[in-house]
């Protein structure tokens, strides 16, 4: 009974849930029960059962893509006062990232099936679940895309090599202010500068050649 | 004295003290006016820089606007001229015009939560704002910055991060869109720090800068805060050639970049953002 308390307390006090209806944080506490896991320790695995989601107390959460001979990629990170999966809502139930406890983590889990049970008889309570996952849902798809959108410039491959950057100081060097080259070569920096050269070399010998 | 000429399409010589390397492609350069003068500036403008038989390119002051004795650049290496600044060291001269533009009000915010949200490299025109807000605490409420960066390797200004962060008056949020496991912060889109709050939304004032689709979705996000469009501001950026509204290369719909921004009241430029032509 004790702990029943406990635990609509904590549903209560947790943000996503906060301001429910008291009859159905009632129904939610029979699927509710805390847990704690360790940092380093999977809330859930990738292609694992989405049998659970969580909403988290304490602590970090990473959410990570594994990259074969990589280290992982984490694509979120999810705090206190957020909550954590969302598979479980949608068939087939299977976790596509890998959730990491990157600090001690406490969190509240929900059991999927006494859920969706629970949800199923009682349209209030599937309403009031839904209508407070689908704007999460939304919100970490628009966020998704804007990291595809990869705003903040251009990634490490793209960055000017040394090598161009040797070259680059060359042709400012070279310019003194007045040869205006230096700004048509700069202005391509993707073509290397010395190859540049190479293919003016070879269009003057030819021109050379045809007047000769 | 000042250095600056009142001819605006003068350049004026100024000689690089030093460069700092802050990303692989990301440099911050202190020059000081070659006559020895003084330079000033408020928070939020920019200067054309010149790179002798170059070009010239706008880049925002990054530096302290407290500070007369120089002036400072951070400039990511993308195109032709700021390829070629990179390609400066400590001695090489450059000609300088400015400083161009409007500027982040922030006396104007004084009794107001503040709030700086900067994304990649906007971190820099952001930087004396920050500056001069820390030097002025005691007329704020809550000061915030909050910052999103591409990996944790593309954080800009981290030491000076980490000593804000390490302040009582402050609060510093960072997150970066992607990292791997050595990286123990935040990741995620910087609109979730926003989202996270810690500010009275009713009195905040905002300064945001960063591409031009982040400073959307921040600006949406801050509305939902409950944070009025009057009170957050954003700094544009245009292709800027003359700096003072004569050429009309930065021409953004009835406004010139260069002379009516870059920093702009959200409210008054809202519109603008979602259309495509512009």
């Amino acid at each position: 009974m004790v702990q029943t308390e406990t635990l609509g307390r904590v549903i209560d006090e947790h943000p996503f849930f906060q301001g429910i209806d008291a009859g159905l944080r009632e129904l939610l506490v029979g699927c509710a029960k805390n847990e704690r896991f360790e940092v380093g320790e999977f809330l859930f695995r990738n292609g694992g059962k989405a049998d659970k989601f969580f909403l988290v107390r304490a602590g970090t959460v990473a959410v990570e893509v594994d990259v074969p001979g990589k280290p992982p990629i984490i694509i979120e990170t999810v705090g206190e006062g957020e909550v954590l999966g969302w598979s479980w809502i949608v068939a087939p139930h299977i976790a596509s990232f890998d959730a990491r406890a990157m600090t001690l983590t406490r969190a509240l889990s929900f059991d999927a099936k006494c859920l969706l049970k629970k949800m199923a008889a009682d349209p209030a309570l599937g309403y009031e679940v839904l209508r407070r996952f689908v704007p999460v849902m939304a919100h970490r798809l628009q966020a998704s895309r804007m990291q595809m959108l990869d705003l903040y410039g251009p990634d490490g491959e793209d960055r000017p090599a040394k090598k161009v950057k040797i070259e680059v100081v060359k042709a400012v060097k070279g310019s003194k202010g007045k040869n205006r080259k230096a700004d048509a070569l700069l202005a391509a920096p993707e073509k290397p500068l010395k190859a540049t050269r190479k293919a003016d070399k070879e269009k003057a010998s030819k021109k050379q050649k045809k007047a000769g | 004295m000042t250095s600056m000429p009142k001819d605006p399409m003068l350049p004026v010589p100024f000689r690089i003290e030093r460069v700092q390397r802050e990303l692989s492609d990301t440099f911050t350069m202190e020059m000081v006016a070659k006559d020895g003068g003084t330079f000033s500036f408020k928070a939020g403008q920019f200067n054309m820089l010149y790179v002798f038989g170059v070009g010239e390119v706008p880049i925002s002051i990054s530096g302290d606007p407290a500070d007369r004795s120089k002036v400072v650049h951070t400039t990511r290496a993308v195109g032709a001229v700021t390829k070629a600044l990179d390609a400066l060291k400590a001695g090489d001269e450059i000609g300088v015009r400015g400083p161009f533009g409007t500027d982040w009000p922030v006396e104007a915010a004084y009794g107001h939560d503040l709030v700086f949200v900067a994304g990649g490299v906007g971190l820099a025109p952001l930087r004396p704002a920050i500056y001069q807000a820390m030097a002025n605490r005691e007329k704020f409420g809550r000061v915030v910055v909050l910052y999103g960066a591409r990996t944790p390797e593309d954080i800009l200004f981290k030491k000076e991060l980490e000593r804000w962060r390490g302040r009582f008056d402050m609060d510093v949020g960072v997150t970066v869109d992607r990292a791997t496991g050595k990286w123990s912060g935040n990741v995620g889109v910087v609109t979730k720090l926003v989202a996270r709050g810690g500010f009275d939304p009713l009195h905040t004032t905002a300064f945001v800068c960063g591409p031009e689709v982040m400073m959307r979705y921040v600006a949406a996000e801050l509305e939902k805060k409950g944070v009025a469009r009057s009170s957050v501001w954003v700094s544009m950026e245009r292709n800027m050639k003359c700096g003072c509204g004569l050429c009309g290369h930065c021409q953004w719909g009835p406004h010139f970049v260069c002379k009516d921004g870059p920093v702009f009241r959200y409210d008054r430029i809202a519109d603008m953002f979602s259309i495509r032509e512009l």
